[in-house]
């Protein structure tokens, strides 16, 4: 999944900035796994043992998830083992903080990122976790619903890209200067990766094989499918060609809004859902240049409205036709279509709302903090020449034909590498690499 | 001499050499290049955001030839290129004062 978002985002930033692009996904890999498993899975899944601590965090020791005590426990009565869960819950913690960083291209410095994403996923992610699945006040006393990370990771996510863009300012240029993405195959490429990895998160949020999971699956290939015609169709009549960069991009809204429905609602309605979302995140998109605030890569106009959309869409059409789970186990209500009325639409609204605004506003303290302390924005020359070479050292592509690492430039014809000393015969010198 | 200039759209290359190989015509340059003349750029759509793109591919293809043939090849030329639709190019003749071929030095005309 996150190198699938690294690829999709990378496609989507511009040449200059596509490794830090994808290096912020790489990095939360790397960063957000280990601390998950070093305290993060422990206080989002873990029971404190306090009934009214346990609304809002949970324990420390219960699951260190470091010690080698749980290899053969079974995660509740799911039958699976602690570390299976305990890797999925993992995959989520991981993407969820890569996504924020669609927001924050080619100039927020790569410090400064690592240290909000440590930042925000203690803060932020691992309470609202807990909050949403681990027991917390959102899905045990509000009893708001979220099948696979519509609340906990969507709305999550874009409501934090929204408060550090805020912070962190628009890219020199935006939106006058041309910032089209670089590599529409890549956005293709990382779409595609996302789907199929997609399955995994919602079908798989059900823990278990049963007609859940088939519905979960079946609804998130037909919400998906039917946002990437959405949005295409939006396209079709305002621009009057469809794109491969907007089929893609209504893929990831469909996915992203069916994510927290789709094992409580009916196949229908979810293809209902996919039209809405690709749809509406299509014109969201827009939403950045007439509010003025850089969303570089539209994590606000996909992630946020999409998993908004989903959430409330519960509200709607969750059913125990398709989920006796909604009533029985998880305390909630059938939507207001189904009999259930307006109760589980507040439910979802007031989940989705605290989210929101608990996210926005730590991810917006902690991005003005680093701001404080100089390690939020690279400076003008770094951001003009490209983030990739002032943070990283490193570029994607050298497309200067003299370079010689294309091997058609004149040095790399000549058999001479450009800036080396050559003889006075024209040989180059002994030891030397040359090229052909 | 002249040199004898036409910037065209790159898919009309072919029929170009095929025209000029017709008329005898024993070597020309060829270059990949970008501009643009009246039509400007056009426009593409990103998530519904517009990017102009001002300079267009084209291909260059310069022919020396003396002054008899001139309009002969600027016809060919003409001819092999054109489509009626906005953006065929352009073609131009300029004077050219001297050739050397590089292999035997001959000059002028025995250079062509």
């Amino acid at each position: 999944m996150t190198p699938g978002l690294a690829l999709f985002y990378g496609g989507l930033n511009r040449s200059k900035g596509v490794l830090n692009m994808m290096m912020m996904s790489f990095s939360c890999i790397g960063l957000i796994s280990v601390l998950w498993a070093l305290y993060g899975f422990s206080l989002a899944f873990g029971a404190s043992g306090n009934a009214t601590l346990n609304n809002f965090i949970g324990n420390l020791t219960q699951y260190g998830g470091t010690g080698t005590g749980w290899a053969a426990d079974i995660w509740g009565t799911t039958g699976i083992p602690v570390y299976v869960f305990m890797a999925f819950q993992m995959m989520f913690a991981v993407i969820t903080v890569a996504l924020i960083s669609g927001a924050l291209s080619d100039r927020l410095k790569f410090g400064g990122w690592v240290l909000f994403a440590i930042g925000w996923f203690t803060v932020v992610y691992v309470p609202v976790a807990h909050w949403v699945w681990g027991g917390g006040w959102i899905g045990a006393k509000l009893h708001a619903l979220d099948f696979a990370g519509g609340t906990a990771v969507h709305i999550n996510a874009g409501a934090a890209a929204l408060g550090v863009a805020l912070v962190l300012g628009k890219r020199i240029g935006w939106p006058r200067e041309n910032m089209r993405p670089h590599n529409v195959p890549f956005v293709a490429l990382g779409a595609g990766l996302l789907w199929f990895g997609w399955f995994g998160f919602n079908a798989g949020s059900e823990l278990t094989v049963d007609s859940t999971t088939g519905v979960a699956f079946v609804n998130t290939q037909l919400a998906t499918a039917a946002a990437l015609v959405g949005w295409c169709v939006v396209e079709w009549i305002r621009d009057r060609k469809p794109t491969l960069v907007g089929a893609s991009s209504g893929a990831v809204a469909g996915l992203v809004a069916v994510t927290p429905a789709c094992g409580f609602i009916a196949p229908l309605p979810a293809v209902l859902l996919g039209l809405i979302a690709g749809v509406a995140c299509a014109l969201a998109v827009g939403l950045k240049y007439r509010l003025g605030y850089d969303d570089s890569l539209d994590v606000v106009g996909v992630h946020f409205v999409g998993g908004w959309i989903g959430s409330l869409f519960i509200g709607f059409f969750a059913t125990t036709d398709v989920n006796g789970a909604i009533t029985d186990v998880l305390g909630a209500k059938e939507g207001l279509f189904y009999g259930g009325g307006a109760g589980q639409l507040w439910s979802q609204f007031a989940g989705s709302a605290v989210v929101t605004v608990y996210s926005m506003a730590v991810a917006a303290v902690i991005a003005l903090v680093l701001k404080a302390v100089k390690l939020l924005r690279v400076s003008p020359e770094a951001e003009i020449g490209g983030i990739d070479i002032a943070d990283h050292g490193e570029t994607a592509y050298d497309l200067t034909p003299a370079a010689g690492s294309g091997g058609g430039g004149a040095f790399a014809m000549a058999g001479i590498a450009p800036g080396k000393a050559v003889d006075a015969d024209g040989k180059a010198d002994a030891g030397q690499k040359v090229a052909g | 001499m002249k040199l004898v200039t036409a910037v065209i759209k790159p898919y009309q290359l072919d029929a170009v050499k095929e025209a000029l190989h017709a008329l005898g015509v024993a070597g020309l340059t060829v270059s990949e290049v970008q501009g643009y003349g009246r039509q400007k750029g056009h426009t593409e759509v990103y998530r519904g955001a517009e990017y102009t793109v001002e300079f267009l591919p084209k291909i260059k293809v310069e022919v020396i030839t003396d002054e008899i043939d001139v309009e002969k090849i600027v016809d060919a030329v003409v001819a092999a290129s054109r489509t009626g639709k906005i953006g065929d190019g352009k073609v131009w003749v300029t004077t050219v004062d001297d050739v050397i071929r590089v292999r035997t030095g001959e000059r002028g005309l025995d250079a062509l």
